[in-house]
C-alpha cells in the first residue's frame, strides 16, 4: 500500500516502542523469533551462551513494535517485549512503510 | 574382571536451590511454571515449547486463575507438559489423559479441565477414549499436538504419519493411510474443531481462549516440528525450517469441511476453525434424564 501524503488523522494514531528483554543462556537457538519478527528487529548473536547456542541480538533499537510475537513464539521463554512509549506517527514513518 | 561401580553422588539440594534462585522469574510466565524445571527437556526446534507458552498465554488472556484450571497429559514428549506447568497437572499413563480427565471434569463441573497430549497418545493407543468422550460431549478442552510421529520413543510410525513419511519403523516410506483428525474429531461429535500449526501463535492463543468459555468436547490440532523425528528422515530440515514451510503451504480456511483437510507428505495445510455447534453436555443430560427422576422420587 502506498501513501502519497501524512494521513490526515495522522495525530490520533501512534506507534507503540518496545523494550526487549533477552534471557541470553536459556535459548536453544531455533531462530523462530529471528525469522519471524515483522520488523526485522533481531539477528543471531555472533557469540555464544552458556549451552552452546547463538541468542538473538537486537540490532535495530527503537524499532520493536512491541507486538509480542517473539514472546509468544519462543519456546524456551528466553525473550519478551515491555511497551516503553508511544511514538507519534511521523512522515518518514509513513514513507518507510510505503517503501516495505 | 572387577567392576567398579559410579559413586552414587547424593542429590545437590543447595545447587538447584542456587539455580533456581538465579533463573526463576526471569521470564513473566515464570509465574506459570514450576520454579526449577527450565530448560526444558525438549530438543532445539522443537514445536511443544511454542504449544506451552501459548497456553500460558491463552490463560492470561482469559483470566482463568491457575486454581481453576487443571491440565491432563499423557505420555510422550508432549505429556511432559504436565510437569512443567504452576498448577494442578496430571500425568497419566499412556493413552489415558482422557479416562483420567473424564472422571475430573465430572466430580469437579467448577474447573477447567485441559487435555493435553500428544497424536500417539490420544489416537493409537488411546483412540477408543477419544471418540467415546467426543460421543458424549464430555466437558475437556482437548489440545493434541502432532508432530507425525512418536517423537519421544525415537520417531516411529503414528496413525497421523502421511503416505510416503519416512520413520524409523517406516524406512521405506509409509505405506498406511493416515487419520485426518479434525474429521475424526468433527464426526465423533466435539462441538469445536480447529487446527493451527505452531507458527499461527497468534492464532492458537485465541482459539485456546476461545474453547475455555465453551461448554462440551472441543479439539484443537497443532500441527507441531519434531525436527529430530520427522523433519530430518523427510528430508524437511530443522524446526526453523519446518515453520517456514508451514507458513508457506498453511491455507487459512475458516468453516473448511473437515473431510477435505487431510495432510499429505510436505503438502499444503489447511487451518482454521473447522465447526462449532451446541450440543447438550453429557453431565447436563445425565442430570436431566437421570438424577432428575431420582430426585422427583426421593421427595
Ligand atoms: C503402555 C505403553 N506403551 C508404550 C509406551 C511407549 N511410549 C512412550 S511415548 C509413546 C508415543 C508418544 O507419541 P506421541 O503421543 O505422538 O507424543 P510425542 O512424543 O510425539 O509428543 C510410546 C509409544 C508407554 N510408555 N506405555
Ligand atoms: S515484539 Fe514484535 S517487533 Fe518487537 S522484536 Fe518481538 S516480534 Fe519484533
Ligand atoms: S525463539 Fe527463543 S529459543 Fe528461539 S532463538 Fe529466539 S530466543 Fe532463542
Ligand atoms: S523428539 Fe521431537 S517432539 Fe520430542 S522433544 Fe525432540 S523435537 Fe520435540
Amino acid at each position: 500500500m502506498k501513501f502519497w501524503r501524512l494521513p490526515l488523522d495522522a495525530g490520533s494514531h501512534s506507534i507503540p516502542i518496545g523494550e526487549l528483554h533477552i534471557i541470553k543462556d536459556r535459548c536453544k537457538g531455533c531462530g523462530f523469533c529471528i525469522e519471524f519478527c515483522p520488523n526485522q528487529v533481531l539477528k543471531e548473536a555472533p557469540e555464544f551462551n552458556k549451552k552452546g547456542y547463538h541468542p538473538p541480538l537486537v540490532t535495530k533499537q527503537g524499532e520493536c513494535v512491541n507486538c509480542n510475537l517473539c514472546e509468544i513464539i519462543c519456546p524456551e521463554f528466553a525473550i519478551y517485549s515491555v511497551l516503553k512509549e508511544y511514538k507519534e506517527l511521523t512522515a518518514e514513518d509513513i514513507a518507510g512503510y510505503s517503501k516495505k | 574382571m572387577k567392576i567398579r561401580y559410579q559413586p552414587i553422588v547424593p542429590f545437590d539440594q543447595e545447587g538447584f536451590n542456587r539455580l533456581k534462585d538465579e533463573q526463576h522469574g526471569l521470564h513473566p510466565d515464570d509465574q506459570y511454571l514450576k520454579p526449577g524445571r527450565i530448560p526444558h527437556i525438549w530438543c532445539p526446534g522443537c514445536g511443544l515449547g511454542v504449544v506451552l507458552n501459548t497456553y500460558i498465554n491463552a490463560l492470561k488472556m482469559t483470566g482463568i486463575p491457575i486454581d481453576r484450571s487443571v491440565v491432563v497429559s499423557g505420555i510422550g514428549c508432549t505429556g511432559r507438559v504436565a510437569g512443567y506447568l504452576n498448577m494442578d497437572t496430571y500425568h497419566t499413563t499412556h493413552g489415558r489423559a482422557i479416562p483420567f480427565a473424564t472422571g475430573l471434569s465430572l466430580t469437579r463441573p467448577d474447573l477447567s479441565v485441559t487435555v493435553f497430549s500428544g497424536d500417539g497418545d490420544l489416537f493409537a493407543i488411546g483412540g477408543n477414549h477419544f471418540i467415546h468422550a467426543a460421543r458424549r460431549n464430555v466437558n475437556l478442552k482437548v489440545i493434541c499436538v502432532n508432530n507425525f510421529n512418536y517423537g519421544m520413543t525415537g520417531g516411529q510410525v503414528a496413525p497421523t504419519t502421511p503416505v510416503s513419511a519416512r520413520t524409523t519403523t517406516t524406512p521405506y516410506g509409509n505405506s498406511e493411510a493416515s487419520f485426518n483428525l479434525p474429521y475424526l474429531a468433527h464426526a465423533s461429535g466435539a462441538v469445536y474443531v480447529a487446527r493451527w500449526t505452531t507458527f499461527h501463535a497468534r492464532q492458537l492463543v485465541n482459539a485456546i481462549a476461545e474453547t475455555f468459555s465453551i461448554d462440551g468436547f472441543t479439539f484443537i490440532e497443532v500441527i507441531a516440528p519434531c525436527p529430530v523425528g520427522y523433519g530430518r528422515p523427510n528430508k524437511i530440515g530443522s524446526g526453523l525450517d519446518e515453520m517456514i514451510y508451514y507458513k508457506e503451504n498453511s491455507i487459512v480456511q475458516n468453516g473448511a469441511d473437515p473431510r477435505n483437510v487431510d495432510i499429505a507428505l510436505k503438502g499444503k495445510i489447511v487451518v482454521g476453525k473447522f465447526s462449532e455447534e451446541k450440543r447438550p453436555t453429557f453431565l447436563g443430560e445425565y442430570e436431566e434424564k437421570i438424577l432428575k427422576k431420582f430426585r422427583r422420587t426421593e421427595t
